[in-house]
């Protein structure tokens, strides 16, 4: 029976009440599932299995979808789920970047498991009001919004008023006024929901709020990749709201609290002396590396062809310093000292509905600047800033709608599209009015806004099939791979990050592997096994942030004074040991460093397993888009002419005098598609995968993950 | 303002100031526990800069009418940034304590400091 709510406009549809509970060394014990579509609301119990297989976070969103999907399940039936889990460290308040949170569901865009991080309140408030992880499955007939009340224990269920705005910038503030009980609440409010783009494109993304109290408002960090959003709303949910009664230091009930003290004051202390001298990630963030990007021919320019631009200055890192606030304790959760949250404030937007409101801006990262900037043609640094804020607000990914624009603007470029196809946008790049023109169809699901907000892979058949493109020209340059937008690394002159990008689980993100560094400007890792160990250690490591509730950048975004003299920098050794150190503080368990691997490499075999039965996972599906891996037209030939001249002769003793650029291109794509392909052989067989991509039942074994369902999926394949 | 201010070169290393700060502020005999640390003469202790209320991402730190820097326990979350940040390193953390602490100018060390190493002050 419907029950009217007392709160104007919201019915109430179910109400669960529930005994808080304790957590102990990092777990609750406990998870909570909400189906909206037959308001079924339950606790379940964390096994032992879930513990020593799977650790928590990603490890345990991709262990519940398991359960809950077939190999037949499409990102928009009822049985899709998303799952939002932080894990055993998340919620410590003492290290930095221990608050995220952990999103995992299956992808409108990949049609496989996918799995986003957040920072924001809401994961390590999830755990300190009773639960390691939130399942929300079903599809709801009207709009929906989740109220998990900590304070009370109480969950409800509610059908949305009709209308409103579901913005975030507004819908946040609503929700987050709406259920604090005052000012000083308002703090314990964590906010999960997205916005009106992500109803009409792929592309969308759930915003996580936290209250900043010294702007007294929102602010907003995103689960980005691969079309969370777009599955939130196809549930009909508006929004997930949780009251916390307060956070103190030791709600995770650590075996050692002294431990976590200790180190967390270490790292601060290091970010204090260091970052100034190091990254800058204080003062603004990750976009302290966009010059650096250009400098090293790095930069994602004109959709990916070039690596840099004369006009990169004018949205260098200075600049972007200047438009942001300063010396304000800029963490997305408690304790972080890297403070990379950056906000520019007082920020009067020029175009869109909200024309004319002053804002603050979460941003820009440097991801933004790159993709929506010199990906796109763009230099203007208020413009990126602009589109930053639709991007979040209107709840799209600002990495693939980046890529996705830079791809279109090629294809007009290339006649592939014009004004008719577009309905009148003129998607040159450098145009800023037809980027803006874009993302508010987007919003409102409108004109070409609507094609593009497919995503490349879906605007590669489009095109192909309605307007005679060049199937293989739509390969080669749209940035995409398992169906996932690139994000913003030219990864061309590097073979370790081709491997980082193509050798993934989700698709080219820099999540997994970021190896462009040491392979192209330290050449650390110049043999095949060289590389195929670094993408071991590095997905697998970085795996692990994802199943603890951790960021990665408090990790390798700063180092200690003497890392340089250690035997592996590049892994920063102290601070691998720091994070050995906290786990074992919070859960009392006793691993080492290898064992942390080990841990990762349980679910990335399984994150692959599980990718193998949806249908894809297996070597035809980690190729890349040739523009990922070299020269694809004339033009990008002969913009770096000189060195690739220089490898035709000097790595294929081939003579280039007298070639036309085209033959050139032809005798340099054969080397680095075999060079790729090289690459691959020595990753799968350092992973321990067959040389189609599957990993073997003697790796399963070894890691402990023999599980029978996994086996009868890998039994098939081997 | 009212702050703790240093002559170091008085300092004799006596450890009453540690002994008393201890026992005003948790009641107990532990020179981990006080405010105000001397180590080899040198003497360590808040200038009431306020760096540290700029670092707090809870905003649990402020400055009371008589210009002493303050923690608000109850707000305070347990981070410890204001610790690695303290330019004087006069932030203290011990052991399983789930706050930090430090020096509220009650001037107790100054009145027994033997050598007026350290002594009261009012600062504009």
């Amino acid at each position: 029976m419907d029950l009217e709510n007392n709160q104007a406009g919201h019915k109430l549809l179910k109400e669960y009440n529930y005994d808080l509970g304790a957590i102990d060394k990092g777990y609750t014990d406990r998870t909570l599932y909400i189906n909206v579509g037959n308001h079924e609301i339950k606790e379940k119990p964390v096994t032992p299995l879930m513990k020593d297989k799977f650790i928590g976070g990603k490890g345990f969103g991709l262990y519940y979808l398991w359960q809950a999907v077939t190999e037949s399940t499409k990102w928009n039936d009822p049985e899709n789920e998303i799952i939002i889990s932080s894990g055993p460290i998340g919620g410590i308040t003492q290290y930095p970047g221990s608050g995220k949170s952990l999103v995992v569901t299956l992808s409108p865009l990949t049609n496989m498991p996918i799995d986003s991080n957040a920072g924001g309140y809401f994961g390590p408030f999830l755990k300190f009001v009773g639960f390691d992880a939130l399942e929300l499955q079903g599809k709801a007939d009207k709009d929906v919004i989740i109220f998990i009340d900590g304070k009370k224990g109480t969950i409800t269920l509610e059908e949305a008023a009709p209308g409103g705005n579901l913005d975030t910038h507004i819908l946040g503030e609503q929700l987050t006024e709406k259920y604090a009980e005052n000012e000083e609440d308002k703090r314990n409010i964590a906010v999960i929901s997205t916005g009106t783009a992500a109803e009409h494109t792929n592309i969308g993304l759930l915003n996580f709020t936290f209250y900043d109290v010294r702007r007294k408002g929102i602010r907003l960090k995103q689960a980005g990749r691969g079309g969370i959003g777009t599955v939130f709303r196809d549930k009909h949910i508006k929004a997930v709201v949780i009251k916390c009664p307060g956070v103190k230091g030791n709600l995770n009930h650590p075996v050692d609290q002294l431990t976590l003290n200790k180190t967390g004051i270490k790292l601060h202390k290091e970010i204090h002396d260091l970052d100034n001298s190091q990254n800058r990630m204080r003062k603004i963030g990750t976009a302290n590396i966009i010059e650096v990007m250009d400098q090293y021919d790095l930069l994602p320019t004109h959709n990916y062809k070039f690596g840099a631009h004369k006009d990169t200055f004018k949205i260098s890192s200075d600049v972007f310093i200047s438009k942001v606030t300063q010396n304000s304790p800029d963490g997305c959760w408690h304790g972080c000292s890297m403070a990379c949250a950056k906000a520019a404030d007082q920020f009067e937007l020029k175009t869109g509905p909200y024309k004319g409101q002053k804002v603050t801006i979460d941003g820009p990262e440097y991801e933004n600047a790159a993709g929506l900037g010199s990906n796109c043609g763009i230099f203007d640094p208020d413009a990126i800033l602009e589109l930053n804020f639709y991007c979040d607000t209107y709840g799209i990914d600002t990495i693939s709608y980046a890529t996705l624009t830079a791809f279109v603007m090629e294809c007009y470029e290339n006649g592939i599209l014009n004004k008719e196809r577009t309905g009148g946008l003129e998607l040159t790049f450098g145009n800023t009015e037809a980027s803006f023109e874009l993302i508010h169809q987007m919003s409102k699901g409108v004109g070409f806004g609507k094609i593009a907000g497919m995503g490349i892979r879906k605007m590669k058949a489009f095109f192909a099939k309605e307007y005679g493109a060049d199937p293989q020209f739509l390969f080669d340059i749209g940035m995409e791979q398992k169906g996932l937008e690139f994000s913003e690394y030219l990864p061309k002159e590097s073979l370790a990050q081709q491997g980082g990008y193509g050798l993934t689980n989700k698709g080219p993100q820099h999540d997994e592997a970021w190896l462009i560094f040491m392979d192209m400007v330290n050449n650390q890792i110049p043999t095949f096994e060289d590389k195929a160990e670094a993408l071991h250690y590095y997905p697998m490591f970085r795996t692990w942030f994802g199943l603890n509730g951790l960021c990665k950048l408090p990790w390798n975004d700063i180092a200690p004074a003497d890392n340089k003299l250690t035997d592996e920098p590049a892994k920063i050794p102290e601070h691998v040991q720091n994070y050995v150190d906290i786990y074992n503080a919070v859960t009392g368990n006793a691993i080492d460093k290898y064992e942390l691997i080990r841990q990762s490499e349980r679910v990335y075999n399984f994150q692959r397993i599980f990718n193998i039965r949806m249908g894809y996972g297996k070597r035809v599906h980690d190729k890349l888009p040739y523009r990922a891996m070299g020269p694809v037209t004339v033009e990008e030939y002969e913009s770096r002419h000189e060195r690739y001249d220089k490898q035709l002769n000097e790595l294929l003793n081939y003579d280039t005098t007298g070639k036309s650029t085209a033959e050139k291109i032809k005798v340099m794509r054969a080397y680095r598609e075999s060079q790729y392909e090289k690459l691959t052989d020595a990753v799968y067989k350092r992973r321990g995968w067959t040389m189609d991509g599957v990993p073997t039942v003697e790796r399963l074994r070894d890691l402990g993950m023999d599980l029978p369902e996994l086996l009868e999926v890998v039994n098939k394949h081997v | 303002m009212k702050l703790l201010t240093k002559n170091e070169s008085l300092c004799i290393g006596c450890g009453e100031c540690e002994e008393v700060c201890s026992k005003t502020y948790f009641k107990e005999t532990n020179r981990e526990k006080s405010c105000i640390q001397v180590e080899d003469k040198k003497i360590t202790v808040c200038n009431q800069c306020g760096e540290c209320m700029d670092i707090c991402s809870v905003a649990a730190i402020s400055r009371d009418k008589y210009g002493v820097v303050r923690i608000n326990k109850k707000v305070c979350v347990g981070c410890f940034m204001c610790v690695g940040f303290c330019p004087e390193l006069a932030m203290k953390m011990q052991g399983d304590l789930l706050e930090p602490f430090k020096c509220i100018a009650c001037g107790q060390c100054a009145k027994i400091c033997p050598t007026h190493a350290i002594y009261s002050s009012e600062e504009a």
